[in-house]
This record gives C-alpha cells, structure tokens and sequence, in this order.
C-alpha cells in the first residue's frame, strides 16, 4: 500500500459578495485552504456580485496554484461571475 | 452618487485644484521646479475639465480645454513660458475661479462673452504653432469621427482604484457602449507573489479591441472620470505595426496581450519579448515610482466643531470625576480617574490637532498678491515666507486671511519705497516682503516684514497731534507713536492710490485681531524697514490654565502667559515687588473686580508675560492647573475688559478666564501714574 493517498479535492464555497469589502479577508481564506490541500476546487455558485478587485483575487489564487504546482478550479460560477469573467474574458 | 454631493465635491476640488495652479504658475521662477510646476499646473487644468465633462459643465469643459491645449504646448516646449503667458494663465484661473463659484450658486458656470479676451488669446497662442506641426500625433484623431474602425484601447489602472471606490469594470462595460469590443484580454502580469499582494490594490491592466466610430476624445472621456487613476493610451485605426509594436515595447507586461489581440483581430502583428520581465522586481519599481500622494479624507467641518464640543464636554465630566474619586481615600479609584483624565488630555489633543491646519497654503495665497500688486504700482518685489509648518486652527487661518492681505498690501504700497528712491539709498531694487509663522509661549506668532523705509515717526506725530490724538509738548515712545496707526481713520499717506492710504484698514485690522484674541504690535526703524506682529492664541476652544482664588471668587489664566509663581512680599508701596533685583509691577485681582473679604496673610504672586512686557498678579492662593473649556461671556460683562471668557469647573463652579494682553494693557496705561490706586 502506498503511504500516499489520492486525495479528494479541498471544497471552498464563496458565498455572498465577492468584492473590494471582502478581498482582504477572502484572500487569507483562499491562500489558506491552497496551503492545506494539493488541488482545491472553488465554488463560485453563491456569489451574488463580484467586482474587479474580486476578478483579480481569483486570479492570483490561480497562479499561487500554479507556482506551487498545485491545482484550482474555479468552478459552479454564478450569473454574476459569469457575466464580469465574459466581460473581462477571463477564462 | 448624489449629483448635489457630486457638485459640492467638484467645487471644493476644483478650488484645491486651481489653488495649485496658480502656486504652480507663481513658482516658475525656479528652473529646478520648472518642469514639475508645469505638469502641476496641466493636471490641475486636466482634472477640471474631466471633472466639469462629468458634470456636463460645457463651458468650463471649453474654457479649460482651451487652457489645457496651450499648456500642452508649453509641456512640449513648443511654447515659452514667458511673463505674458503667466499673467495670461492666471487671469485664466481667475475666471476658472468666477466659473466655479457660478456653480456653486446653483449656475452652470457660463460666463457667456466675459472670458471672450482669454479665450481668443489662448488661441491666438495655439493657432500658429497648430500650423507647424501638421502631422499631429495618432492622438488627434478627430478625423476618425464618423466612420467605424477597430482602436486599441490600452489601459493601465492606479493601484488605488479600488479603494477610491471605482471598479474599471464598469468602466469598460461603459466603453463598450461606444460601439463592440472585439477582443480584450485582462492583464495580470503585474500580479505579485501572493503573500505580497494587496488584494485591495489594482494590479490589473487591459487591452481592449474597440470596434467605434467614437473619435479618441470620446474615447478618453469614458476614463476621465478616474483621473491620475488610468493611464489610457489609444491607437486609432490604421496604425501600422511599427506603431503598436511601440506600445508594446512600453508596456512589457502588455506586450503579449498585445500580440494575441491584434493576431486574433487580425489589426496587426508585433513581436512579444522573449520572456517577461521579472515581475518582483517591476512592480516594486512602480510601486515606488508613484508620486507621493498626502492621504487625506474630508470631513464636514460641523461634525468636527461637534466632536470638539463633546470632547470639551467630556473633560469637564472628567475634571468632575477626578474630583469626586478624590473625596474617597480609595487608591484605586483614583488610579483610574487619573489614568481616565490622561487619555482625555490625549483625546483633547488629538481632537484639537484634527483643526489644526498648516499656515503654508494661507502664506502661499500671497505670492500672488504680491506678484499683482507689485505689478500694478510698477515695483519689482519678492516675496520670502518662512515657518509654513507651523500649524494653527482652521477657524483661525479662515478668519486670518483678510487682515494679513490688508497688512501684506500695506507693506508693499506704503513700505517698500519706488524703485528709484531705492537705488538712490543704495539699496536692492527689488524689495523684500516676508512673512514668518512661528510659535511662542502658547501663542502663535505672525511677521509680516518689508525692507522699506520704515514709518515716518515726525510724520505720524504731526498728523496725530493735528488729529488731537497726542498733545503737542508729549515726548512719546516709539511703540505709542507707531500704535497711532491703529487708531480709526488715521492715514499719513501723502496721496492715496488704488490700494491704500484711505485710511481705513488699519484699525479694522486691529479690531478683526483682537476679535480673534489676538494682538499686534508694529517694530519700525527709519531706512530699515517695519514689521508688524500679529500675536494669536494657538485655538479657540480650549486652554490650560492655572486656576487661582481670590476670595471666593475663582479665576483661571492661560498657563502660555504664566513665567513662574512667587511668594507675595510687598515692598514699601502697594504696586510693586522685587523681583530677584527687577521691579516687577504688580496688580491685586481682588482690587481689581473690586473683591470682598480681606486679603488673607500670605498672598502670592503669578508673574505673567505677553508680547514682551511683564507684570505680577496678586492673588490669594493657587489651585493648581486645570483645562479650561472656553465659554464666551454674555453681552451683560462686556464693559468688563480684563475678562476673556468662562469656564465651567469639575466641581460645577464657574471660572471667569482672565485676558492677560488687556489685563496688561491697562497696567501700563496706568504707569507711571499712582498704582496703588
């Protein structure tokens, strides 16, 4: 038996707004959960408004992933999100 | 937002704004500062117009374009500099002022044919060089307009974007109602490592592919709103590789988001460097390359004189508390009580320095008396200011500015002599006005000093013994004889030009002073100069004090005036004690209010200092420093001049607050008359 396990991926919910009041404290949750588990996905289906500043955040938990080949997924994303990721084109 | 808040919000702005244009304009002479005054002043004329545009303010828009567009010329140095232009620029900022102020009275700033004169000079700067340059930069592509093409749209945000409240995506979903965004990629190449990252700071930029037949004004204007914010670069339709591939040469961490744009639109191609920048390293630089900015929140001025009430309020709550805790011998109570009025004294502090505002922008409004003054009478004259840091209450700089101007206006038209008699003295032609803040024992002193001629004493004697004011056979010292000109309607100006020598201002001076419970005295020597000293108390609310008895009556003086405490020994004759070999004068409150009860046997004696001159106060016995929150005095004690105000006391006593300088005033009005009166 391997001493390493497949793990599940690490859930994260982000309910309510996700904007420049809630950054500071959403960035330390998300960095957070990263550091925990190898790949974590993000449910984005609560979010009820997103600014760009909320856009940026999700970016750059992208690529602190990525630094520490480590893998997110943004996924379930609410009306909201989808229509500022279509604006933006962010993908 | 409000649009009412909005317009208020763009009044006061614009105000700051156009206050710093005209600093920027005045301070050209400095070749050091030159190119910053210059970008000052572009900004300032910038912001306004992208302000006023919000707004839909058209004729300010106008006029400050017109401003803007001459001022781009200078930046280029397509244009001089010169005097004319300076005077020109800052008659400009005068009418910016007038339109301001319209819409501040509810107008739209239209001043109609009244900037007619500046307008058509500002054109008749721009029209020549306008010629010159034909091939106008891609920027000013006005003949875009009507038909649609595909621009690049890049756009760079201020890291405080979001925090001013603004979200750049809106404002791209604004631009893409100026026709269809073709393609855009969000940058984020400027990210930093994660823990670096402020997650409230913007690090984001966008290329945008915009399919409009919005010409690059309309284009820009969409951004205008942000101000220093967004840095908005455009390439308008047509623009060759070269071209675009000079954008992405500026903008590394664009560069390849450029290159998969315009791939993708099939705008062009250019070649993205062969690996990024290391990012770390960027954005500290950006960081640090963003000028520094004073951090400032506006807060209406009422909430604040509330505050102060309360914080005025709550000292004497805690004076009161101190004072109960103490009848119990109860260490630990009065641990507390002391500890609480510590933290009410820093309160205090604190509260008080939130109206304290630097004298620096009230004596900066000067260089552009001067500048206009010395001009119109034909004198050449420079102004020195030291001691802008020092701070005084905002009250006090409001209420301060119209006597200073009068008392500046005076020493440039009756002070400083004509060019010609200056040369004949042998001395500079250019004269010197200065003007110097600083502080001195609780009060705030302002110079306002002139290399002139001095006042003409002869000159004042005989116009006041003509006057009546002094007899003729009176042998008076200089500082009587200089106090003359306070006195109402007195003028010694030979002939009376367009900004003094009416004679009147002097004594309005004196009178809007002392209102302020301030006074001012004047230093003159014939030849040298004269420099007249404005002495104003540090803030209008609330002082230290040392609170005396005398009898049963309480009375509390500014700590600020107080030298040192002193047993009271009475020499042969009332009036008088010795002090360490000096004869001090003194005065006995309890004659002075006319006071019951005899004097118990030990007396002491405050010995208290204003502007210079000394005197004792005899008092029965000291209580020991207190806060005094300043209570103006009802109408029914204004005969009394000794008095300055009340305060209510801890123990719910009231002190009557003594005026030290009048206090003073009548002591020496009575010397060297019988003081034992």
């Amino acid at each position: 038996m391997s001493s390493q396990r497949i793990q599940p991926p690490a859930l994260l919910f982000i309910e309510g707004d996700l904007t420049i009041r809630r950054v500071q404290e959403m960035k330390d949750v998300l960095l957070a959960r990263l550091a925990q588990s190898q790949a974590l996905e993000v449910d984005l289906a609560g979010v009820t408004e997103v600014d760009t500043a909320g856009a940026q955040l999700l970016l750059m938990a992208r690529r602190a992933a990525q630094a520490s080949q480590k893998e997110l997924r943004l996924v379930a994303h609410s009306p909201a999100v989808v229509s500022l990721f279509e604006l933006l084109r962010i993908r | 937002m409000n649009l009412d808040e909005g317009l208020q919000a763009f009044v006061t702005e614009a105000g700051e704004l156009l206050a710093e244009m005209e600093a920027g304009l005045l301070n050209l002479g400095d070749p050091a500062a030159r190119e910053e005054a210059v970008n000052a002043i572009f900004r300032a004329a910038h912001t306004i117009k992208g302000t006023a545009g919000l707004f839909g303010l058209d004729y300010i828009v106008l006029f400050t374009h017109a401003v803007e567009s001459v001022l781009d010329e200078v930046r280029d140095a397509a244009l001089p500099l010169d005097e004319e232009l300076v005077s020109l620029l800052l008659e400009c900022a005068d009418q910016l002022n007038a339109m301001v102020r319209d819409v501040e009275r509810g107008g739209r700033g239209d001043l109609g044919e009244r900037c007619r004169p500046q307008l058509d000079a500002l054109h008749a700067y721009l029209a020549p060089s306008s010629m010159m340059e034909p091939n106008h930069p891609a920027l000013d592509a006005n003949d875009y307009a009507g038909e649609s093409g595909c621009w690049l749209v890049s756009l760079e945000f201020g890291r405080d974007v979001f925090r001013q409240g603004m979200d750049p995506a809106s404002f791209i979903a604004y631009l893409g109602r100026l026709g269809r965004i073709v393609a855009l990629a969000t940058v984020d190449g400027g990210l930093p490592p994660p823990e670096q990252m402020d997650p409230q700071s913007c690090y984001l930029g966008f290329e945008i592919v915009l399919e409009t037949s919005a010409n690059a004004e309309e284009i820009s204007k969409v951004f205008e709103f942000l101000h220093d914010e967004c840095t908005v670069r455009l390439l308008p339709p047509g623009s060759s590789n070269d071209e675009f591939q000079r954008l992405a040469d500026m903008l590394p961490l664009h560069a390849n988001a450029i290159a998969d744009l315009l791939q993708a639109s099939a705008l062009g191609t250019v070649v993205p460097p062969p690996s990024v920048a290391p990012q770390v390293e960027h954005t500290g630089g950006a960081a640090l390359a963003r000028p520094h900015e004073s951090r400032t929140i506006r807060v209406d001025a009422e909430r604040l004189g509330q505050l102060i009430t309360l914080v005025g309020e709550l000292i004497i709550a805690s004076a009161r508390t101190q004072m109960i805790g103490s009848r119990f011998k109860d260490t630990e109570l009065q641990d507390s009580t002391s500890a609480l009025a510590g933290l009410v004294e820093q309160v205090r502090d604190s509260a008080l320095q939130l109206r304290m505002v630097k004298i620096g922008a009230t004596f900066g409004r000067f260089q552009r008396v001067v500048h206009d003054v010395a001009r119109e009478i034909g004198k050449d004259i420079r102004l020195v200011l030291s001691g802008e840091e020092v701070e005084l209450d905002k009250t006090l700089v409001e209420r301060i500015g119209d006597p200073l101007t009068h008392l500046v206006r005076n020493a440039i038209d009756h002070g400083i002599e004509a060019p010609e008699v200056r040369r004949q003295c042998g001395k500079p032609v250019q004269g010197t006005v200065s003007l110097n803040a600083f502080h001195d024992s609780g009060s705030i002193v302002i110079e306002v000093g002139d290399d002139g001629g001095g006042l003409q004493r002869e000159r004042i004697i005989a116009s006041a013994i003509e006057r009546g004011l002094l007899e003729p056979d009176h042998k008076a010292s200089d500082s009587e004889v200089f106090a003359l000109i306070f006195e109402p309607g007195f003028s010694t100006a030979s002939e009376v030009t367009s900004l003094s020598g009416r004679g009147v201002g002097m004594d309005v001076v004196k009178r809007n002073i002392e209102a302020l419970r301030g006074s001012i005295t004047i230093d003159s020597e014939a030849g040298r100069g004269t420099t007249v000293r404005v002495r104003l108390p540090l803030t209008l609310a609330i002082m230290d004090c040392m609170l005396v008895t005398v009898g049963s009556s309480r009375f509390a003086i500014p700590l600020g005036t107080i030298e040192e405490c002193v047993e009271y020994a009475p020499e042969g004759r009332r009036g008088f004690v010795d002090l360490r070999g000096d004869v001090l004068p003194t005065v006995a409150l309890r004659d002075l209010f006319r006071l019951q009860g005899a004097a118990p046997r030990r007396e002491s004696v405050l010995v208290v200092r204003h502007a210079g001159q000394r005197a004792g106060l005899v008092v029965d016995s000291l209580q020991g420093q207190c806060q005094a929150v300043i209570k103006p005095l009802s109408p029914v004690f204004s005969g009394i001049s000794c008095l300055s105000g009340s305060t209510v006391l801890g123990s719910g006593d009231v002190a009557l607050i003594l005026d030290i300088p009048a206090l003073l005033k009548q002591l020496q009005a009575r010397q060297p008359g019988n003081l034992a009166a």
